[in-house]
């Protein structure tokens, strides 16, 4: 698969994001210096801005999502674009049509852009290495693959509280095997060139050679939180489980739950950050996420600049040489 | 439309002009409580310098009208916006609109989308620090620094923050 050329134009712009993998460091600071600018859209009488209109975004979600859909929802609406969700439950894909199919129907419609989340990971690179030059596809969360603009809204909160990357010690705490969240934020915090990343997780939840993308393993919860200055804490996915790996919940949260406590341990000023949904009790401890330092519905708020940025750079490209405009 | 304006002067003193011009404006409409909002960049340079000659009360506003030109599938995303900024509501408040070069129109037309909104502004004075020929919209300014006859393929720049330049070039 040509994963990291593919979400690219013939002249190196975004056409589609589906991987923060191979994106550059530059590319990552223009999209958060591009949301950075969308913020104040969101704080006006009219929280819309012209840029988007007369384009067609259509999200495809194969995968139950709330934040995800509906932020996507908001941003491409704010962005003044016409939005469609298909829901796939009820669509012909289960009466049999097969999924490219839909799409080239879709396009048939003139839809400008696909955002897709689905269960299965590469979904969305395979639909992006199908659709017509002029659609873009963003990926919304493929499997256990990559969840890009999820990665991407954490490190815009992040340098909205930090500042800057590089002195900062980051602990990503929780389900590292199953979590395409992480894989993405392990792209995106080397590429930013963060001082330390540490993934925290029993054995179990850890994936097989995780040291070589750069990143520091520990198992120990105490060890992984002393002196950070960003906690991200993970959902762990009872869904994508198989078999024991876990003992209980409850003993989970014993050793790896977030707690006051637990927190006391990383700098005064950390910030704890969460994707959601939380399993309150399971990973983090209620009064951490409802705490002073947790982040976690600023990263909601900031989701819909990010997903604007990202919308309005792969569909705002100057038509390429052989692309229909 | 006020007399050109002779090559000696300089800009700080065509500015000064401006502001007299535009105070005597305000005071004959009186428009109290009024925010000054500069276009990016230029626009900006020269509202600042405004802003303080005439004392305004409400911070300096500014827009950045990226998300507001007529020519984005043309020409595509600009990386580098800034983020519009204004300090107090626009509703029922008399906006001083200032841009450095009024030409097709088509940036003060994108403004005022972007004016409209943050609210319903009371009523917009337009100030520009040069005009030319080439209006493509029925868009003329109130208060103007200097009128430019230019040929056809001539454009008139400025540069800045410190010093201000205007300079006529010939485009490409």
């Amino acid at each position: 698969m040509r994963q990291h050329s593919l979400q690219h134009d013939s002249e190196g712009r975004l056409h589609h994001l589906l991987t923060i993998e191979g994106l550059k460091r530059q590319q990552i600071v223009d999209i958060l210096d591009t949301a950075e600018s969308f913020i104040p859209v969101s704080d006006r009488q009219v929280r819309k801005v012209p840029l988007l209109r007369g384009k067609t975004v259509v999200n495809l979600f194969f995968e139950a999502s709330t934040r995800t859909l509906t932020t996507f929802e908001l941003a491409a609406k704010r962005l003044s674009a016409d939005v469609l969700k298909i829901n796939i439950n009820t669509s012909a894909t289960v009466k049999g049509e097969s999924l490219l199919d839909m799409l080239h129907n879709l396009e048939a419609m003139q839809c400008d852009m696909f955002v897709v989340r689905h269960a299965d990971s590469g979904a969305a690179h395979l639909i992006a290495r199908h659709v017509a030059p002029h659609v873009s596809v963003i990926n919304a969360g493929d499997g256990s693959h990559a969840h890009p603009t999820q990665a991407l809204l954490d490190m815009f909160t992040i340098r909205r509280h930090k500042g800057e990357f590089a002195p900062l010690t980051v602990a990503i705490v929780g389900d590292i095997k199953h979590s395409r969240v992480a894989r993405s934020l392990i792209h995106a915090l080397t590429t930013l060139g963060v001082s330390e990343l540490r993934v925290v997780a029993p054995k179990t939840l850890i994936p097989a050679a995780v040291e070589s993308l750069g990143v520091q393993v520990v198992h120990d919860l105490d060890a992984g939180l002393r002196d950070a200055d960003v906690v991200i804490m993970l959902r762990l996915q009872k869904e994508r489980m198989q078999g024991a790996m876990l003992p209980s919940e409850a003993e989970y949260f014993s050793t790896y739950g977030l707690t006051e406590e637990k927190l006391a341990l990383a700098k005064p000023d950390a910030i704890v950050m969460h994707p959601g949904p939380i399993n309150r009790g399971v990973e983090i401890a209620s009064s951490v996420a409802d705490g002073p330092q947790s982040v976690i519905l600023e990263q909601v708020s900031n989701g819909i600049a990010v997903r604007m940025a990202v919308m309005s750079m792969t569909l705002g490209r100057a038509p390429a040489e052989g692309e229909s405009a | 439309m006020p007399e050109p304006v002779t090559e000696q002067d300089t800009i700080e003193q065509l500015i000064q002009q401006m502001a007299d011009d535009l105070r005597a404006r305000l005071e004959a409409a009186r428009m109290r409580d009024a925010l000054m909002v500069g276009i990016h960049t230029g626009g900006l340079w020269v509202a600042e310098r405004l802003h303080t000659l005439l004392g305004f009360e409400q911070p300096l506003g500014e827009l950045d009208i990226s998300f507001y030109r007529d020519d984005f599938s043309r020409i595509g995303m600009n990386p580098q916006v800034r983020p519009s900024r204004l300090p107090v509501s626009v509703d029922e408040r008399h906006i001083v609109l200032v841009d450095d070069i009024l030409h097709t129109g088509r940036t003060i037309r994108a403004a005022m989308n972007e004016l409209f909104d943050y609210g319903r502004p009371a009523a917009i004075t337009l100030v520009v620090l040069g005009e030319r020929s080439g209006r493509e919209l029925p868009i003329q300014a109130d208060v103007v620094g200097r009128h430019f006859d230019l040929g056809e393929h001539e454009h008139v720049k400025l540069s800045g923050p410190e010093p201000l330049e205007l300079s006529v070039v010939e485009a490409p």
